[in-house]
Parts: structure tokens; C-alpha cells; sequence
């Protein structure tokens, strides 16, 4: 299937400062594509999560985008550290967030399933000493 | 309510004057956990918060909030304030506890989702 766009942005780990511009810069160009609504907001959500995520837990990573006609994908994948226990990674409320991130209000343990609630599709991989994917999918039609 | 009646409601100061105060709030929000925000955070949504830096505009802005509400006189910093007037987002600050702008909002009918 032909793509229609495709963007991708490095994440550095703990720069807080830039955190926030990949997901913003995603929701520019899928405006522009004149999408909107719903979908636009769920992407805009999970991609921000995500890209936090980044530069929270990882030690750095890159964000994919790709549109094609009947989805947008968001693929985040990091150098390391790995997610040992994934099942706990993905119940709200469980953080290993720490201190800096902590005072600027992040580090609630909403991260993962509010992405998994945002997406069509979720899926995550991690391998400890490697790194973590996570793929989402949000259906256009 | 327009962001403008809320600003008299809550005898606050716009901190981003240049922007419009038209914008409708369809309901309101309290809270300091920005990851929080994420999950609950909603279109037309005043969000009451004692955080500001510049993540703060980030969520704002990516939720579709009409606008952020500082309690007790809390200025927001320089460099968040060029965000939020880049995009659009206008700030409040009140000189108001959390918890009385909450019942302010919601004794005028703002209700807590949309």
C-alpha cells in the first residue's frame, strides 16, 4: 500500500526541554492531510505520550510516521534500557519514573494504557539490554 | 462560557492578551499530574493547574483545550508564555485557590466532562 507521508524523529533521553515538538510537528502535517476530529486528537494524544515516554524511560529513540489511506501508524523504537516485566508496565499507576521527571508532573503510570486507549491498534515489544518498540495504529475509515 | 467570562468569574488576569477570549469552554479540570491530564484531558476543557513550564502548554495545546487557569496569583514563566501565544493557548492567572475556581466554574454551570 502506498504511503502517503512518512516522518521521523529522533528523541533524545531526558531532553524536556524539546519534549512535545515531534508530537506537535505530527499534528501539524496530519492536518494539513486534512484529517481531523477525533482521529487527529487520539494521534496527537498517543504520539505525545509516546514521545514522552522517550524521553523519560529510554536512553534515546526515534518516532516513525507513516500515513497511508486507511491509517496513520506511529512506531517508537529506543536504544534501551528494556521493559522487564511488560505486564506491569502496562497497568495504570505503575511508574519507574524518576525524580526530575516526577516534579514536572510526570510519572502518573498513565503512559502505556492511555496509548493502548487512544490507538486501534497497540502493540509493544521489549527485550531487556536492547530496547522497546511499541506500533500503533489509528483506522482513517 | 467564553474564556473571557470565565477570566471576570474568576477576577483573573490573561497573561496571553494578544490572544482571542472567545474561545468556549465546555468543561473544566483540576489537576498537577501532567501524565494524568493526558489520559483525561478534553476539547474546550479549562484545566486548573499549579505547573508551568513548558510541557504544561504542550498538553494543552495537543488536548485542545480552550485554557489553562493558574491559581493564587502563580505567573507563568517567559518561555512557556511565547509557547502558548505561539499556539494559541490562553493563560490565566487568578488570585483564587484551585479549589475555589472549581466551584466557581461549576456553580456557573461548567460541568466536569463534555
Amino acid at each position: 500500500m502506498s504511503e502517503l507521508m512518512k516522518a521521523s524523529y529522533p528523541v533524545e533521553a531526558a531532553d524536556y526541554t524539546s519534549a512535545g515538538s515531534a508530537s506537535a510537528d505530527i499534528k501539524r502535517r496530519l492536518k494539513k492531510l486534512g484529517i481531523s476530529g477525533d482521529v487527529l486528537r487520539r494521534v496527537a494524544v498517543a504520539s505525545y505520550e509516546v514521545e514522552l515516554n522517550l524521553v523519560i524511560h529510554s536512553l534515546g529513540g526515534v518516532l516513525d510516521l507513516s500515513v497511508y489511506p486507511e491509517y496513520v501508524q506511529l512506531v517508537s523504537t529506543d536504544r534501551g534500557p528494556g521493559i522487564p516485566d511488560l505486564s506491569l508496565a502496562m497497568r495504570e499507576g505503575w511508574s519507574t519514573a524518576n525524580d526530575e521527571a516526577r516534579s514536572l508532573g510526570f510519572g502518573a503510570g498513565m503512559g502505556l494504557p492511555n496509548m493502548k486507549r487512544n490507538a486501534d491498534g497497540f502493540d509493544i515489544q521489549s527485550t531487556v539490554g536492547v530496547g522497546t518498540t511499541i506500533q500503533m495504529k489509528f483506522n482513517l475509515t | 462560557m467564553k474564556v473571557s467570562e470565565l477570566r471576570e468569574l474568576i477576577q483573573a488576569e490573561n497573561m496571553t492578551p494578544a490572544l482571542s477570549e472567545d474561545r468556549e469552554i465546555t468543561c473544566g479540570y483540576v489537576c498537577d499530574l501532567l501524565s494524568w491530564v493526558m489520559a483525561h484531558g478534553d476539547e474546550g476543557m479549562a484545566w486548573v493547574t499549579v505547573q508551568t513550564h513548558m510541557n504544561v502548554v504542550a498538553v494543552a495545546v495537543l488536548s485542545e483545550m480552550a485554557c489553562i487557569v493558574l491559581p493564587e496569583n502563580i505567573r507563568m514563566e517567559a518561555e512557556s508564555l511565547q509557547k502558548a501565544n505561539d499556539e494559541g493557548m490562553a493563560v490565566l492567572t487568578s488570585p483564587l485557590t484551585a479549589y475555589e475556581i472549581c466551584g466557581r466554574m461549576m456553580a456557573s454551570g461548567v460541568p466536569a466532562h463534555n
